[in-house]
């Protein structure tokens, strides 16, 4: 049951992506344009995808469990630590790059091309190296 | 490449994107973060597998259905050159594990939820991101 949500959760998140325009990159691109021709769109996908979820986590605040009886437990952490921040700017100049993030590089998947799968393989490749390190080091 | 601003699409489809995030907070007690399902799911703990594989399915599935249904109203242009494309993919996956989070993780759930982390994280892949598109479209002069 949890997976058939799981999969139903991301096909409306897809489905959101592919309705905003964030799965094309060069709308993403356009909107980090400040000094060219600059696309405001991806400031409303994220205003109204806030305002939703913020209704819900609303809902959620004393829930100790979800509907399907899973443990409904939110990150509690509030300190500013260097890995954050660093691993913000990094995932930033990428993302600047390219123009893709880990959800429309997946949703785009819908429509594969070789480039699509050349980021998607070094995507997979930087998320995995950062695990591997990890595993070896648990306090990195 | 220049594009259309679509206020409307924009708000439909961040609603979406936020209701698809917001459903699987309710019923599975899970945070849609892109970048942190797909790196567990990589070394997935025991039992942990099937509901990332299938939210992580159902992401180009949705995309698919809808542009079967709309047509391909915004268009996609990948046009950066293959190295680009490789360093700019290990970048968002190295960068979106360290910092724990993407544009869904944090952009999305952790401004929802009001978390300072998510705050912080945001402005500052905000900032980078725009620095890069300007000193590559700008300084460099060169095509992203």
């Amino acid at each position: 049951m949890t997976r058939a949500v799981a999969l139903l959760c991301g096909a409306v998140f897809g489905a959101g992506l592919a309705v905003s325009g964030m799965t094309n990159p060069a709308k993403v691109l356009a909107f980090l344009d400040f000094a060219g021709a600059w696309d405001p769109t991806l400031a409303f996908v994220m205003g109204g995808a806030v305002c939703v979820y913020a209704a819900a986590a609303r809902l959620a605040r004393g829930r100790e469990r979800a509907w399907l009886g899973a443990p409904l437990s939110l990150p509690t952490r509030r300190d500013l630590d260097p890995s954050l921040l660093g691993g913000a700017v990094l995932f930033g100049v990428g993302w600047g790059l390219v123009g893709l993030c880990p959800g429309p590089a997946l949703a785009d998947l819908s429509r594969p091309s070789g480039d699509l799968w050349l980021f998607v393989a070094a995507l997979l490749a930087g998320t995995a190296a950062h695990r591997a390190l990890r595993r070896r080091s648990p306090s990195a | 490449m220049e594009t259309t601003f679509t206020p409307w699409a924009g708000l439909l489809g961040g609603a979406l994107v936020g209701l698809g995030s917001a459903l699987l907070l309710l019923a599975a007690g899970r945070i849609a973060g892109i970048s942190g399902i797909l790196g567990r799911s990589l070394f997935p703990a025991p039992g942990d597998l099937g509901w990332r594989l299938a939210f992580l399915a159902g992401l180009p599935l949705g995309a698919w259905l809808t542009t079967r249904a709309t047509g391909d109203a915004m268009g996609f242009a990948i046009t950066s050159n293959p190295l680009v494309l490789v360093a700019g993919g290990l970048l968002v996956g190295f960068g979106t594990q360290l910092g724990n989070g993407c544009t869904s993780g944090h952009g999305v759930c952790g401004i929802g939820r009001g978390a300072p982390r998510s705050i912080a994280a945001t402005a500052a892949f905000l900032a980078t991101g725009a620095a890069t598109v300007f000193v590559v479209r700008h300084v460099l002069g060169g095509a992203p």
